[in-house]
């Protein structure tokens, strides 16, 4: 595996602690993995939006399209449309998915187009230097909340069971070897796969001390049980009062994926026999 | 009778347009020139609708404001249109639901007593109108059977017994042999435009006057070989169809003004991640809501400008369905060869009209997909190379041997993120270095067209569908009509040699301000006069004639 060199000669402009490297050490293990295991290398996409944590298509060397700020859902959505081959992962930061692209987010689970999805939530801009999230605690004391944000944080695990993802899961940029797992399983899963991560802002909302005494892997949960999913989802609900954070694949379905069932088998971007629209008009007459 | 007008009304709900449909279907194979005009307010139920059939023996792409026929399926049809009725002409209507001067005939008996729903007076009314038309009962049996597949038996009899109560009711035309033509709308000869290009993708999310294009290439979709998404807004239309396109499929999304906003984030991020993309805009009145199902030229400037940040794009006006037919392909042509956002500027009079498609002439022949540049396989493939003319070759992901790298941030030649002062200069550079040559390129293009008297001292300046009537217009009085069909690059050379001779030159056009006068007053042509008319309706002939005979004084 260690013979694909995925790094490139960007400056890396993260902070130093920043929860974005345990992220971007997870995606070039899981895009190894998968290379490993038959994926091509060049078959392989990555999409993000605007914020530290879509610095990360600057950081792999794949094929990579660095999107606008909310619209990473819809960019590889057309990546995939275009060419059904290519095993498509998107990155983008809870600001980008959850606020600014809210809306793609849900379509996109709603029609099981199959992609991947990885949300670094470090649930604070950073990017913009310490505003609130919509998955920042009540009260957060950002930058444009400086009384506190009066706002209760959103739980993405329970909009996404309800907007019919077909794969749930949650990882911790603190545990990388289960986060490049989930990636992996995220990829190989056809249909909307949707990947929650945990991630510390080192200079706006250092969490690390939080996530390491609270986070705990999933065990005997049956993810193709929807309720325990919903249940499971509920254990926290992105407030600072946690008990527990439970980490892992939530709920998993197989169900027929948005371009599997429109694109007809077609390759959109490849070479093929067209219409002969003259004809067609004549045939109008 | 060779050149004559059927007006058909009713309420929202009657199935008016699909009847003017019918009859201009019929009057296409009859071989006339059909130029349908489909008038209905932003509604479902109720309303006033009306389809305004113009038959002619030679080419017309616009209408009078005079009928020769009006069918009246309700009250209002006779009390908003008689006044269009020339002095022989005739008045058709449903006896059975009001009282009017003319000739009744009992729709809704016939309807009835066929056991058929109240829209199918629709059917009746389209039986009469062929009757009045001189046609033989087999021509309309076969078209019935052809065009209701639903209950085709009942509409069988209703059309029958319509046809026969319509006595010897006629119209008088002539009805001697000619060639049919094919008739389309605007949007269905962009469509099919965009596809002879090569279009694989379509994406749209519903907006008057451009819903037409995506309801017609989603009908036909397994026939055209291309496939059609409607997502959840216009925002995600236009992203996916940049995602689209820097994965190798020929994307094109359609909306009026109003949608077309939000997509202007998305015409700066084509612009900056060099990803080929037709926008087409289909104006209807502005601003905001504005009047949806009416027609306008309001956005010239809002397509010329939209998105932020200084780059190219390349912005075609179509005037009627062969010029959008050919002028959609060449955009998307046009938009691959450069790797810029083109756009497709039509309104409402263009995109929902139903005119006939000229199969003959060299142009719609030749319309095909011409590649872009395409990567050679040598060495480290950098997707913004920065070469001699500023176009780079193209890679998409799943070649081997390259990794393609797109974005929307400033950027050195592979695609990584850049804020350095030299590698920002030398892409912006690399950028506009495309100018040049794509000026060059519209020289050598149709971008200005003239009809009309060549030697006319008095020029109409017009764009878009406007140009039907202009046409009709100079040639009775006379003059030239100068019609710019590529808008950026602007054509200022062309049209400075178009408009040459003229000694006066009036500005026609559906707005408010004459944005295209002013336009090409900017690149130092002089405009004198300007004919406007901003009320949701389109040019007359008879109509701009008296304007123009006005400011000709």
């Amino acid at each position: 595996m260690s013979e694909i060199n995925l790094n490139t000669y960007a400056e890396n402009t993260w902070c130093k602690g920043c929860g974005n490297f345990g992220i971007l050490t997870a995606a070039q293990e899981a895009i190894k993995k998968l290379v490993a295991e038959g994926y091509p290398l060049e078959k392989i996409a990555i999409a993000s939006g605007i914020g530290c944590s879509s610095k990360i298509v600057d950081y792999i060397n794949v094929n990579s399209f660095y999107s606008i700020h909310g619209r990473v859902p819809p960019t590889v959505t057309g990546i995939k449309l275009a060419n059904k081959d290519l095993s498509v992962i998107g990155f983008t930061g809870d600001g980008d998915g959850y606020g600014e692209g809210l809306a793609h987010i849900i379509m996109s689970a709603k029609r099981n187009i199959d992609v991947t999805m990885v949300i670094h939530n470090n649930r604070v801009y950073g990017l913009t230097t310490g505003q609130f999230t919509p998955t920042s605690p009540t009260n957060f004391p950002g930058k444009s909340t400086p009384r506190g944000s009066v706002e209760h944080p959103l739980n993405p695990l329970e909009l996404m069971l309800a907007a019919g993802a077909t794969f749930v899961a949650r990882g911790y940029s603190g545990k990388t070897d289960q986060l490049a797992n989930l990636i992996v399983e995220g990829v190989k899963h056809k249909g909307f796969a949707f990947i929650d991560v945990l991630q510390p802002c080192f200079t706006f909302f250092n969490t690390y001390q939080f996530y390491n005494k609270k986070v705990y892997e999933l065990e005997g949960h049956d993810a193709s049980d929807l309720e325990a999913a919903r249940t499971r989802a509920r254990e926290w609900n992105y407030d600072m009062e946690a008990e527990k954070i439970p980490i892992g694949l939530f709920y998993r379905v197989e169900r027929p994926s948005y371009d599997e069932q429109v694109l007809r088998g077609l390759i959109l971007a490849e070479e093929r026999k067209r219409s002969d629209i003259p004809a067609f008009i004549e045939s109008r007459i | 009778m060779e050149d004559f007008t059927i007006l058909i009304g009713g309420k929202a709900g009657d199935g008016i347009r699909q009847i003017g449909g019918l009859v201009a279907g019929l009057l296409g194979k009859l071989g006339y020139h059909v130029f349908f005009w489909d008038d209905y307010p932003s509604l479902i139920r109720g309303g006033h609708n009306f389809s305004l059939i113009r038959a002619c023996r030679c080419m017309i792409q616009a209408n009078t404001s005079d009928v020769d026929l009006i069918v009246a399926l309700n009250e209002d049809t006779i009390n908003n249109h008689k006044w269009r009725l020339k002095p022989k002409g005739k008045v058709v209507y449903d006896a059975d639901a009001f009282e009017a001067e003319g000739t009744g005939m009992k729709f809704t008996s016939i309807v009835k007593d066929a056991g058929g729903k109240p829209i199918m007076r629709n059917t009746a009314a389209f039986a009469t109108i062929g009757k009045m038309l001189g046609l033989e009962w087999s021509v309309l049996e076969e078209l019935v059977n052809t065009s209701f597949k639903k209950e085709t038996e009942t509409n069988l009899a209703i059309a029958r017994a319509a046809y026969e109560q319509a006595g010897d009711a006629t119209l008088n035309i002539e009805t001697g042999p000619a060639e049919p033509l094919p008739l389309m709308t605007g949007n269905e000869a962009i469509a099919l435009g965009a596809v002879a290009a090569g279009l694989d993708l379509y994406i749209a999310y519903p907006m008057t006057p451009s819903t037409s294009i995506l309801h017609f290439l989603a009908a036909h979709e397994e026939e055209l070989g291309v496939v059609t998404y409607h997502p959840e807004n216009e925002i995600a239309a236009a992203v996916t169809a940049i995602g689209g396109a820097y994965a190798g499929a020929r994307t094109m999304v359609g909306s009026a003004g109003g949608g077309f906003a939000l997509m202007a984030e998305s015409v700066s991020l084509a612009a900056q991640s060099e990803a080929p993309v037709v926008f087409v805009v289909s104006q209807r009145p502005g601003p905001s809501t504005g009047v949806p199902t009416y027609t306008t030229q309001g956005d010239l400037n809002f397509v010329l400008s939209a998105g932020h940040g200084e780059f190219l794009r390349f912005v075609v006006a179509p005037g009627d369905v062969n010029e959008a037919y050919e002028l959609t392909a060449l955009a998307m042509n046009m938009a691959w060869e450069y790797q810029i956002p083109a756009f497709v500027l039509t309104d409402k009079c263009l995109s929902e009209s139903t005119y006939c498609f000229e199969t003959d002439g060299p142009e719609a022949k030749e319309v095909r997909k011409q590649d872009g540049l395409l990567w050679d396989g040598k060495g480290e493939y950098k997707r913004y190379l920065d070469t001699k003319n500023g176009v780079s070759p193209l890679a998409f992901p799943g070649r081997a041997g390259a990794i393609v790298k797109g974005t929307s941030y400033e950027h050195d030649e592979a695609g990584i993120t850049t804020e350095l002062p030299e590698a920002i200069t030398a892409m912006q550079d690399k950028r506009m270095k495309k100018r040049p040559e794509l000026i060059e390129d519209v020289k050598n293009l149709e971008a200005v067209k003239t009809y009309g008297k060549a030697d006319s001292d008095v020029a109409l300046l017009t764009w878009g569908s406007t140009k039907g009537a202009c046409v009709e217009v100079a040639e009775k009085l006379g003059l030239k009509v100068v019609q710019p069909v590529i808008l950026e690059p602007f054509p200022t050379e062309a049209l400075k040699s178009a408009l040459k001779g003229a000694r006066k030159t009036i500005g026609v056009e559906v707005n408010v301000t004459g944005c295209l006068s002013d336009l090409a007053s900017c690149h130092g042509i002089e405009v004198h006069e300007k004919i406007l008319k901003y009320d949701g309706r389109h040019f007359t002939v008879d109509e701009l004639q008296k304007r123009v005979e006005g400011v000709m004084k």
